[in-house]
């Protein structure tokens, strides 16, 4: 093999295996990956029941119920739309009512999020945030999470 | 007085830090021994004053010295001494002061230990290396710095996170910092040496033990994180395709496939240019993993677009960094001559073919890391990208990585022959797929992938023997032949076959974990069982206890198997009040390899408690292919033909004298 041969299947297998990676990405980024929805969006977007989505918003003070084996049902709010969302599992530490989460999974066909997982990530001054952002576009981002925000604020100024 | 005293420090290892980035520079344009000389000296002050900072804020958190904010905001007088001192590293400020303390290390090993190095390429390594301290000295000393004070200090601090109040967490950052911060040495010497515009296969002997060592700390760091991830959040996963967690990722698999073309390098003076820009690109993800990590970008886009001062910092660096060196590429790399000439099945070939993979599956990570930032950013639009797109893109780039890699070691440099080394790979796949098969007879089956899964785990194992057998000669000569042979084999050679090894290990645990482990939830009353295969578990009951700085409710489990006691698990809940917060604390028992997880949630009203136990096969097997990668590395790294300098061109011999 020539010089310029060698060189030329080097860069070949190159491009074949960046071709290879390109595809995959490609291939993956139209089917893998997760859209980000407010219960606003999911009442103004219409999103298809069984399409894969993430929501987050408030657990509604007072909709959580528990049932049998683990089941669970609470509402999740931005402040103007509400979803109910059902799950079936340990909930994480920090889930409580009036606390920010986010839920994976999909709609059923009557309106009802099947959650397969989901997440507090937060501890008492952190909000996920994803939440944080619909809440502050709803308008309802204010007075508690400022005034926590704020107060670790003070404690520097102090 | 001491937080001033750390705060003078970096100010003075700053000013030690400009000096050593511009003198020695000059010397080497001006060939003034005297001028490059400067350099090492500068280089072992400058981590002493960057040291005696960190020492100084390490003071402050012993004696938590609340009129310091970050002691008050990261600490607590009732935390234990190990979360007082782990605590200096865990925050933001006290962090990248560990960042810069491990790049100042990193600068004083080569001006102590480079004796060999020509003084020019020297005295340009140690520049540039001082030119990344300056900048990131600055960053602390202008946004982040850790020595502020109260004016009325407050009686007691507000607590270290209590999640990271672990000791897994106390030594997986200085690791992890390690690793991806001695990066910074192999882009020094790239840098240097495209200053320089010449190269050699010296170069590549000097920049393998460097990048090895910082691989090996990175492969622990990243191990560790994802064994503390596993037993700390409750949730029984190890590797979460997190932002954070691909972050330390990307500058492994950089590293890898750069410790690789530096071997090229080394042996057969090809791939010069290749390896220069590998070692670019493997510090700039690191840095571009710094960014991710400490510029809040990921906490919020909207958070780093509203209080930019520290993102905007670390981006103009990761700016002029990676745009400067690869500026400087551009500029000098076709002035480096090429050599070694090979066919496409060789050694060499084997190598590019490692390299082209490892590279595009890191692409695929950054693609998938930073594609929702951009997007979010532009578009506004929300999205997820997690573990399915990983796995069905890198996943892919990773199983022809793998099939090759056994070939690699056995094909000759220069002209190899693909069908001998297939011929004496059979006996691995058999061996491969012998056990799989058994083990499908005895488990009963599962989904078509998996056999292959394993086949090519196994494969990949016995490719690594395979290799060390072909060379002692072992079964074909007598056994005490075989075993001389053994000794005298270089050490790299075995630590070659370790780390491979150790990657078919890691994969199998991976394997074992996803497609073997149960999960159980329930919800018992004391004196209720839960069973996960042949495991009774009996709930007997809860109790609490008080912690130092913390109350602890935990429920008291007998592990029975066959009806013998075989153990108890002790899994908790253990709430902080401090910080008004709780921590799951999991309880593991070991078994084999394998390991039954146990961890709780929230006690209800009736006395009952869910729990969520795990029966997860060979999931150690994961972390242990990452301890016996490491050991190949170390292996490697004693070889003694790297230990012993090339040979120098004369001319360099007067110059080198008054650097040591």
């Amino acid at each position: 093999m020539t010089r310029k041969q060698r060189r030329l299947s080097l860069i070949g297998a190159a491009l074949g295996v960046l071709a290879l990676a390109v595809a995959l990405v490609l291939g993956a980024l139209k089917d893998s990956i997760v859209f980000f929805n407010s219960p606003t969006d999911v009442a103004e977007n219409h999103v298809k029941p069984g399409t894969r989505i993430r929501i987050g918003g408030l657990v509604k003070e007072g909709s959580v119920r528990r049932g049998e084996s683990l089941a669970v049902h609470f509402e999740v709010t931005d402040g103007r739309s509400t979803v109910p969302v059902a799950y079936q599992g340990l909930l994480p530490d920090l889930f409580r009512e009036g606390q920010g989460i986010v839920a994976e999974g999909a709609l059923d066909p009557m309106g009802t999020f099947r959650a397969d997982s989901v997440l507090a990530k937060h501890d008492e001054t952190y909000m996920p945030k994803e939440v944080a952002d619909s809440l502050k576009k709803q308008g309802h981002w204010k007075d508690e999470y400022e005034k926590k925000a704020g107060a670790a604020r003070q404690g520097r100024a102090q | 007085m001491i937080a001033e005293f750390g705060h003078y420090a970096l100010v003075l290892a700053l000013a030690l830090a400009l000096v050593q980035a511009s003198v020695p520079i000059v010397g080497a344009r001006k060939n003034d021994p005297v001028l490059m000389a400067v350099a090492g000296p500068t280089a072992i002050a400058q981590l002493l004053f960057v040291a005696i900072a960190f020492g100084a804020l390490t003071i402050c958190y012993v004696r938590s010295d609340f009129s310091v904010i970050n002691v008050f905001e990261n600490s607590h007088s009732a935390k234990p001494l190990i979360y007082k001192i782990s605590g200096v590293w865990g925050n933001h400020e006290g962090s990248m002061l560990l960042w810069v303390l491990i790049l100042s290390l990193f600068g004083a090993l080569v001006a102590l230990f480079g004796g060999n190095l020509p003084a020019r390429l020297k005295a340009n390594v140690l520049a540039v290396q001082s030119w990344i301290a300056v900048a990131f000295l600055l960053f602390i000393l202008v946004t982040s710095n850790p020595f502020l004070r109260i004016l009325q200090p407050p009686f007691e601090g507000r607590d270290l996170n209590p999640i990271l109040q672990d000791p897994g967490l106390a030594i997986h950052p200085p690791l992890l910092y390690l690793g991806y911060v001695g990066l910074s040495i192999s882009f020094s010497f790239a840098i240097a040496a495209l200053i320089d515009g010449r190269i050699d296969a010296a170069w590549a002997r000097w920049v393998r033990p460097w990048t090895l060592l910082a691989w090996m700390f990175l492969t622990l760091g990243i191990a560790m994180g994802s064994y503390w991830a596993y037993y700390t959040l409750g949730w029984g996963g190890w590797w979460f395709w997190d932002p954070v967690e691909n972050a330390s990722f990307m500058p492994w698999l950089a590293a890898t496939a750069l410790l690789h073309s530096a071997l090229v390098m080394e042996k057969r003076n090809a791939l010069k240019v290749w390896t220069i820009l590998l070692a670019i690109l493997a510090f700039s993800l690191s840095l571009i993993g710094t960014f991710l990590v400490r510029s809040g970008v990921l906490t919020s886009v909207h958070a780093f677009a509203t209080d930019p001062t520290r993102g905007v910092f670390i981006l103009a660096i990761l700016v002029l960094f990676i745009g400067g060196s690869l500026a400087l590429f551009a500029l000098r790399a076709p002035l480096l001559k090429q050599g070694g000439l090979f066919a496409p099945i060789s050694r060499e070939g084997a190598l590019v073919l490692n390299n082209l993979f490892l590279v595009s599956a890191c692409g695929t990570v950054f693609v998938g890391t930073l594609y929702p930032l951009a997007l979010e950013a532009l578009t506004d639009e929300k999205i997820s990208v997690g573990a399915p797109f990983f796995n069905a893109t890198f996943g892919p780039l990773f199983v022809p990585l793998l099939i090759a890699m056994p070939f690699g070691p056995l094909l000759a440099w220069k002209r190899g022959d693909l069908l001998g080394v297939a011929q004496r790979l059979v006996g691995a796949a058999a061996i491969g797929a012998i056990t799989v098969a058994v083990v499908f007879a005895m488990e009963g089956g599962g989904p078509i992938l998996v056999p292959f899964a394993i086949e090519l785990a196994l494969y990949v194992m016995a490719g690594a023997v395979t290799e060390i057998v072909e060379r002692t000669g072992l079964l074909k000569v007598p056994f005490l032949t075989a075993f001389a042979r053994a000794r005298g084999l270089p050490r790299s050679a075995w630590g070659g076959a370790f780390a491979h090894f150790g990657l078919g290990l890691t994969l199998l645990g991976i394997i074992g974990e996803t497609q073997w482990g149960i999960e159980r939830i329930a919800e018992l009353k004391p004196g209720q069982t839960i069973s996960i295969r042949r495991y009774d578990l009996k709930f007997d009951g809860m109790n609490t206890r008080q912690g130092p700085n913390y109350r602890e409710l935990s429920a008291h489990f007998t592990v029975r198997r066959h009806g013998d006691v075989i153990g108890v698990m002790e899994p908790a809940k253990r709430s902080f009040p401090s910080r008004g917060s709780s921590t799951t604390e999991t309880a593991l028992m070991t078994r084999g390899f394998s390991q039954l997880y146990l961890s709780l949630g929230d006690p209800n009203p009736d006395g009952s408690l869910a729990v969520r136990l795990y029966y997860k096969p060979l999931v150690l097997l994961i972390w242990l292919g990452a301890v016996v990668m490491v050991v190949g590395g170390a292996l490697s790294l004693s070889d003694r033909r790297l230990r012993v300098g090339a040979p120098k061109p004369a001319r360099s011999r007067s110059a080198l004298a008054p650097a040591e």
